[in-house]
């Protein structure tokens, strides 16, 4: 099985900036980037679509000057205010065009938008009386990872986010929504709290991964994947997990471990960041719209690879330009999933769960 | 959390290949002397004075633990269907072939049934030659399989890792395989089956954020990298220099993060009297 591409990288690929380190191999690098260039571009034969695209957002840019020019002009009668609408009418129409088409780099950049809806936005708008939850009993509060109690439709259920912020004195405090080990334990300690007395757990995945630092390595930040990981796999209640916004790598992964995966439609989910994955691969970070096209990461080639299980909608130009919509179809989405939890005996369950992980991503052949 | 290494694969040499090829002695890293190759060889490939573990391949790994060098391998013929048909400055597919050659397995790891110190064993040997024993697809499924052989058998499980983490190329795919693998040790370990994990030069990325880290002892061979980000990563983020000895086994040991360091010529030894301990 192959996932589809349908992106507009071919586009792109000749503005960005050319090899910027590595002088032992950069007249080489240079040419054989052109040759993966136009091979790619031949492998996805969409050069017509992304022709099409590229058409749509000119003219959408060249329209929006125009309107604005009329809106501004003084005196307006019936002429101008047909024009306008007629102006109005193609926006929207190139906006549908333009959307659709959203490549893996466009949504890496939504699912990354600063006006995105983090764990805490949805969590005042699906749930009721959430009582947060602190610390990991042995270290401190990890406040890049939030949990606490709550309501859903009436339903006591245990939540466990990462929470990214806006501004920049909360970003640093938020540590922008990069856990460390602590973090993780403390969402392993209220899995456990969940177990024990019955109730659903809901976890909202929004980071770019676990914080690389020194602290985090000097108290075990692998160990605390690692066990939530194995622990998710036998935790002994319905678990619903959404990748809201970015689904960075293993600090994902330790709180996603789900019978449901559901993933937002302009998320991502990654092994690695495409910035990361260019400046490894391709030696050069701005080819990072070729990475991000190359490691499938939006919810279209997770769902088309069997890594998630639907792709929740969201509003129209994302999440991001209206939370309580992003949320009211999120926490629909959300309730179907849960009442069809609900109805298996927990130990079907787990056991649903684990088969489900167990016969993901087997890509092999077997040798004769 | 993904591996690859640009100087790894293509531009430089490992320790590992110099030992081999660079006739009868080889200089060691660890003291700068020459050391002759055969008092490396009767040493498992120690350094005899200055106590440097050098990296040693699945095979030899295989060979120093399983009684007289037996052992049949199992689910040892899989291979990676490139699933996002990767390719950055080189193919996947070419790489995945250029480590089959040179490797002689079709993925990063051998999977062998033998014998410890008498007592039946799984042994899951990574093989860090092949694309940095980075974890993909087969790595996820070949060690799957491991588990749950050792399972079945209620048969100990001792996996071996030496490796960069998760495969790049395989993107999310190699990323479920921590999934996977995790959950098959949740069973494994309500099974009461002992699983020991020997973590050696390097371990870091998603194995150490998976299942090297959920043994029920969890031992390091001295010396060996092992970690969750990349030294490098870490530089760059905190925008200072690491000190000395970060991330290495004895390190980890002194924060809590292993059972035991051990030396090469004693992890037999080591591993033997752990499982007399466990065994029913
Ligand atoms: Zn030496």
């Amino acid at each position: 099985m192959r996932a589809s591409h349908h992106s507009a990288f071919g586009v792109q690929v000749t503005s960005g900036s050319r090899v910027v380190n590595v002088g032992l191999v950069v007249t080489g690098t240079d040419f054989l980037l052109s040759m993966v260039e136009s091979r790619w571009a031949a492998r996805n034969g969409d050069a017509r679509k992304m022709d099409l695209q590229l058409k749509a957002r000119q003219e959408l840019e060249k329209i929006e000057q125009q309107l604005s020019r009329l809106q501004a002009a003084p005196g307006q009668n019936d002429d101008l205010r047909t024009q306008i609408k007629q102006l109005n009418d193609r926006i929207d129409s190139l906006r549908i065009e333009v959307s659709a088409n959203h490549d893996a780099w466009q949504r890496t950049e939504l699912a990354r938008h600063p006006q995105r809806p983090y764990a805490l936005d949805y969590i005042e708008r699906i749930f009721t009386d959430f009582s947060e939850i602190h610390g990991d009993r042995g270290f401190g509060d990890d406040p890049a990872i939030v949990t606490g109690m709550a309501r859903f439709q009436g339903q006591e259920v245990m939540i466990i986010g990462h929470q990214k912020a806006r501004d920049t004195k909360q970003k640093v405090y938020r540590n922008f929504g990069m856990p460390n080990p602590e973090g993780y334990r403390k969402a392993l300690r209220v899995m456990k709290i969940a177990e024990k007395f019955r109730r659903p757990l809901f976890t909202f995945v929004d980071t770019p991964g676990a914080y690389p630092g020194l602290g985090a390595e000097e108290r075990g930040q692998a160990e605390a994947i690692a066990r939530n990981l194995r622990e998710m796999a036998r935790l002994q209640v319905p678990i619903i997990t959404t990748i809201t916004g970015e689904g960075g790598s293993g600090g994902a992964l330790a709180i996603a471990i789900a019978d449901r995966v559901l993933m937002m439609e302009n998320s991502i989910y990654s092994v690695i960041s495409p910035e990361g994955c260019a400046s490894i691969m391709w030696r050069d970070a701005t080819k990072k719209e070729l990475a991000a096209q190359a490691l499938h990461i939006t919810a279209k080639d997770l769902s088309e690879l069997g890594c998630v299980d639907s792709i929740v909608p969201e509003p129209e130009g994302g999440a991001h330009t209206d939370h309580a919509a992003a949320a009211d179809l999120l926490a629909e989405s959300l309730k179907t999933n849960l009442a069809q939890l609900l109805k298996m005996p927990v130990p079907d369950l787990v056991d649903a769960r684990y088969n489900k992980f167990r016969k993901m991503a087997q890509f092999f052949r077997v040798e004769v | 959390m993904a591996w690859f290494k640009r100087e790894a694969g293509e531009l430089d040499t490992s320790g590992e290949k110099k030992v081999r090829t660079e006739g009868l002695w080889v200089k060691c890293e660890g003291c700068r002397q020459i050391i002759w190759k055969k008092d490396l060889e009767d040493n498992l490939q120690v350094c005899p004075k200055c106590n440097k573990h050098f990296r040693i391949d699945a095979r030899t790994r295989l060979a120093q633990l399983l009684d007289d060098d037996q052992y049949d391998t199992f689910a040892d013929n899989l291979s990676s269907t490139d699933p996002l048909q990767f390719s950055d400055l080189k193919s996947y597919s070419s790489r995945l072939e250029t480590a089959q050659a040179e490797t002689g397995l079709t993925d990063a790891v051998i999977n062998a049934r033998g014998k410890l110190n008498g007592q039946p064993v799984i042994v899951s040997s990574m093989e860090y030659a092949f694309i940095g024993g980075s974890m993909g697809a087969v790595v996820g499924e070949v060690i799957t399989r491991a588990i749950e052989e050792a399972q079945k058998t209620r048969t100990p499980l001792i996996i071996v890792s030496a490796s960069g983490g998760a495969r790049m190329m395989e993107g999310v795919v190699s990323l479920m395989q921590l999934a996977k693998i995790s959950a098959a040790l949740a069973r494994l370990d309500e099974a009461r089956v002992p699983y020991i994990s020997v973590l050696t030069d390097p371990t870091t990325g998603g194995v150490t954020a998976s299942f090297a880290m959920l043994g029920d002892l969890n031992v390091a061979e001295p010396g060996a990298l092992i970690g969750f980000a990349g030294p490098r990563v870490i530089e760059q983020t905190i925008r200072t220099k690491l000190p000395a000895g970060f991330q290495r086994s004895e390190f980890l040991l002194e924060h809590g993060m292993l059972d035991a360091v051990v030396s090469r010529k004693d992890l037999k030894s080591y591993i033997g009297r752990a499982l007399e301990f466990m065994a029913a």
